[in-house]
């Protein structure tokens, strides 16, 4: 039976399921990495406990995120050689250097300071513990940089030939190959989305603890934190959703109307579609909603802008239209109900009810998966939207895979999966056990502190009592 | 620097790479391997905690070893990949296991004992599909028209098994070497028991597996044995004979550093071993360095940054060592 599957899809199942499921980590951690640098700096500056407290509750929480983040990445860069091996030796020369890039300049930088971030901070002081958080921001940063450059270059590819063996080689300058068209809009729109997703968990753990204990300081203040990031970025968001569709719109129109669900074309401006079944046998959108000429007014910023639509371009360039209709309605939903809850913090602010008004709490609650969702979404919609094309319009993912049996591929997404859903499915347990507490004072450090190092510097061996707690509030 | 051979070069740095990946990720998943053996509690707890602050830094050079060889070498990335694929799916799926245990065994405490088999099971996969694929790559993969052109077990052979089992000996001797070094009292006493039966094993295994490789392919045989190179690689069993006397006294010795200097001073040599078998393939009779090689242009791109990078990485690595030098604690927690 197994025989029968195409290894293409397989494959493709494969690198969706892994990287949706990496993803996850990142978009927490590269929030919660900035996040524990502000409040480790705060408390530097200001020396208030809660601060300190924050620091500690959420590095715990921090802790197991990242570790997640790297086992389920460290596959990623694997399943390019494994998965997509033609697709590698034909993009290797460009896409080589980027990602190897990545793990000189992020990676290591991470990996080399998190030891110390998490454990160090009675051994190399606060000051050099704070340089450590940092540099471990820093490291998340740089990491979202590169690798969303090389997604880009496989959006909108540029600064490249073809050479007589059909692999891609640098055929200019590297700069034009870094900062590919679409590069800046993806990089401001996903970094921002980790923020926004990082400040949505965090703001619904607030919440949580609120409508058992408005008067808890902790929640109280990561509480207020999260809003104000939800109430400012949000609309910031927006806005860099809209340049980017607009760029899109640009390099890969096909994406667009495929979102839109734009099937026929609109001489006189184009509707914007809220609503309905898109059919790609019929070409139409059966029970459609819609605003008439709002589409092109978004898209063109004017009203009576013809636009294309998806008839005039070849059917086997289409992407599978329902799946990013959809996914994109999703993001989009999601980003306005975000703004509606930033709105609504601000009101409540003024209002000088942010602590005690429980249905904000409740609705903050319900939001705090919501970045999750959305991001997810909005990579479904990119990367389904850039099919039938891994490098797009000029190497198709049917060209792109290894030459292995399909039960080979069948075989290990299943072991993927279950695997996955076991192992992170426990992460996410321990996560939401780590939650469930409400923040105190006195939060002691990750349990796993490697105790003081005695014989060689016996000086540290016996200052600072061991930390002992930890269980006792789990 | 038009005059360097660039392959040459990134050969020499993911080497190196490889290598650092070999002994440092090494002798943490030879402590996952060994953890069965030490006594739950305290024993355990200083195991884990000497590697704690330092495994994910240890696991980046395996991410360096594939994403370069993705960079500089493509070709032989898109096939040694496809090549050992259920190898590698293996071995992922055992870095994760072990990876989060060290994370969810503190967290759930009544699960404990269930992490650390986790602990020990990803360790000990990780461990036995890396040498299987040395095995798998050392005795040749099939190709046609650049790309991969067998099945997906090719791999599997007695060779590859050997290999194996060979690689996960050794790691188990780091880890043991290193806990002598990193601990102290009934734990570093039981370390010492364990390095002694694990460097005979060990020596034994590479033993095998280099008497084993000249037969595998007339190539190889001609490498090591062929005059004049052969007053060149007899060195090399003469040096593991040295370093193996070396070892084995200064265990009776007590020493506490030197085993594990030892233990790593037979990982390079069986390195440089593996060197002169392969050099200059990367897939063994079919493809070189320099068939594989990505253009000049890249090569050189990334060059530039790693010939500042890398060493800077070295600077901050051992700096995070140096943070966590000496023992682990007795005073465990809980
Ligand atoms: C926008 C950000 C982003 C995106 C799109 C990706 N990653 Fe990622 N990745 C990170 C952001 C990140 C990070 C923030 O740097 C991580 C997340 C976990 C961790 O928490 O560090 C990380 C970890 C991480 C690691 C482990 C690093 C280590 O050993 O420390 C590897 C090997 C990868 N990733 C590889 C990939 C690959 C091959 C991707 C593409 C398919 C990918 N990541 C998408
Ligand atoms: C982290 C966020 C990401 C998510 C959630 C994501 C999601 C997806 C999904 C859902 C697919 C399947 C599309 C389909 O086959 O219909 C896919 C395919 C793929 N993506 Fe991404 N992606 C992400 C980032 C990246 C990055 C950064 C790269 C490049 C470095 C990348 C490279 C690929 C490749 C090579 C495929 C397989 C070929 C294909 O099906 O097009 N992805 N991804
Ligand atoms: C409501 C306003 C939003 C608009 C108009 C918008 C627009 C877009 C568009 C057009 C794309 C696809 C770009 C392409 O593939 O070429 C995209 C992708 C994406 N969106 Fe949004 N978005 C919005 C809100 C959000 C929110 C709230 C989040 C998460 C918190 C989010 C996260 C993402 C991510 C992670 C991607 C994939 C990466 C990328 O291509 O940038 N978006 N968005």
């Amino acid at each position: 039976m197994l025989e029968q599957l195409d290894p293409v899809i397989l494959a493709r199942a494969q690198f969706a399921f892994t990287v949706s499921f990496h993803f996850i980590f990142p978009a927490f951690s590269i929030g919660l990495a900035s996040y524990l640098m502000v409040l480790e700096a705060l408390w530097l500056k200001t020396g208030r406990g809660v601060y300190a407290n924050l620091f500690r509750y959420w590095l715990k929480i921090f802790a197991v995120v990242f570790g997640m983040g790297i086992v389920s990445g460290v596959v990623l860069s694997y399943q390019f050689g494994t998965n997509w091996s033609v697709f590698s030796a034909k993009t290797g020369p460009i896409l080589g250097p980027l990602m190897a890039y990545e793990v000189l300049t992020a990676f290591f930088l991470e990996a080399g300071f998190l030891g110390v971030m998490l454990f160090g901070i009675s051994k190399v002081g606060k000051r050099l513990h704070f340089f450590a958080t940092c540099m471990v921001a820093l490291g998340t940063f740089i990491s979202a940089f590169w690798i969303l450059s090389v997604n880009s270059w496989m959006h909108t590819p540029a600064g490249y030939e073809i050479n007589e063996s059909g692999q891609f080689v640098p055929g200019g300058s590297w700069w034009d190959i870094v900062f590919n068209p679409s590069f800046p809009f993806r990089l401001v729109h996903t970094v921002t989305a980790a923020y926004l997703t990082t400040a949505f968990a965090v703001g619904g753990v607030g919440a949580w603890h609120l409508l058992k204990d408005s008067t808890n300081i902790g929640a109280r203040k990561m509480f207020s934190m999260a809003m104000w990031m939800a109430a400012i970025v949000t609309p910031i968001q927006i806005l860099a959703g809209d340049a980017h569709g607009l760029n899109t719109l640009e390099h890969q129109p096909i994406k667009v109307l495929a979102m839109e669900g734009d099937y026929q074309p609109s001489p006189n401006g184009a509707h914007l579609v809220l609503f309905g079944l898109p059919d790609d046998e019929e070409a139409r959108v059966h029970y459609e909603v819609a605003i008439p000429h709002l589409g092109s007014l978004i898209l063109k910023h004017d009203p009576y802008a013809p636009l294309p639509g998806l008839v005039d371009y070849p059917r086997e360039d289409w992407p599978p239209v329902k799946i990013i209709f959809w996914s994109f309605r999703i993001m989009v939903a999601l980003g306005f109900a975000m703004l509606t809850l930033g709105i609504w913090s601000l009101f409540a602010r003024k209002r000088r009810r942010l602590y005690e008004w429980r249905w904000l709490h409740r609705a903050a609650v319900a939001m705090g998966p919501a970045g999750f969702v959305a991001v997810i979404a909005g990579w479904v919609t990119t990367e389904v939207g850039r099919q039938p094309f891994t490098v797009y319009g000029l190497l198709r993912t049917a060209e792109s895979n290894s030459p292995i049996d399909a039960p080979a591929v069948a075989a290990s997404l299943i072991a993927f999966i279950v695997v996955y859903f076991a192992v992170f499915g426990a992460g996410v347990y321990y996560l939401f056990h780590l939650m469930g507490v409400p923040p105190h004072r006195g939060e002691t450090e990750p349990e796993n502190v490697p105790t003081r190092a005695a014989g060689i510097t016996p000086g540290s061996a016996v200052t600072a009592p061991v930390p002992k707690g930890g269980e006792s509030h789990e | 620097m038009s005059s360097i051979d660039l392959s040459l070069v990134w050969a020499a740095i993911l080497c190196f790479a490889v290598f650092a990946y070999v002994v440092m990720d090494g002798f943490d998943l030879g402590i996952g391997i060994l953890f069965p053996n030490l006594s739950p509690g305290h024993e355990r707890d200083q195991a884990i905690n000497s590697v704690a602050p330092v495994w994910d830094g240890n696991e980046t050079w395996l991410v360096l070893g594939g994403g370069g060889l993705f960079a500089v070498f493509p070709l032989a990335y898109a096939i040694i990949l496809p090549a050992t694929y259920p190898l590698i799916i293996a071995m992922l799926l055992g870095l994760i296991f072990r990876g989060v245990a060290f994370e969810f065994r503190w967290r759930d405490p009544r699960h404990r004992a269930l992490w650390d088999l986790v602990f020990t099971g990803g360790s000990t996969i990780a461990a036995v599909s890396q040498g299987v694929t040395l095995g798998a790559i050392l005795q040749g993969i099939p190709v046609e028209d650049n790309a991969y052109a067998g099945g997906w077990t090719d791999w599997l052979s007695p060779f590859s098994l050997l290999t194996g089992l060979a690689v996960a000996i050794g790691y188990s001797l780091l880890g043991a070497t290193w806990l002598i070094m990193k601990t102290e009292g009934s734990g570093q006493e039981h370390a010492r028991r364990m390095a002694f039966w694990l460097g005979l094993g060990t020596v034994l295994a590479l033993a095998m597996v280099s008497a084993a490789t000249p037969f595998l392919d007339n190539d190889y045989w001609r490498r090591w044995f062929d005059m004049p190179q052969v007053l060149l690689t007899a060195q090399v069993p003469l040096l593991v004979a040295i370093c193996t006397v070396v070892f084995f006294w200064s265990l009776k010795k007590r020493a506490e550093k030197l085993p594990f200097l030892m233990a790593l001073a037979l990982f390079l040599l069986g390195f440089i071993g593996l060197g002169i078998s392969m050099y200059p393939y990367l897939v063994p009779r079919s493809i070189t360095l320099w068939d594989a090689a990505a253009p000049r242009d890249s090569q050189l791109f990334l060059l530039i940054g790693s010939v500042v990078i890398i060493p800077t990485i070295v600077a901050y690595t051992a700096w995070a060592y140096w943070v966590f030098r000496g023992k682990v604690g007795r005073e465990g927690y809980h």
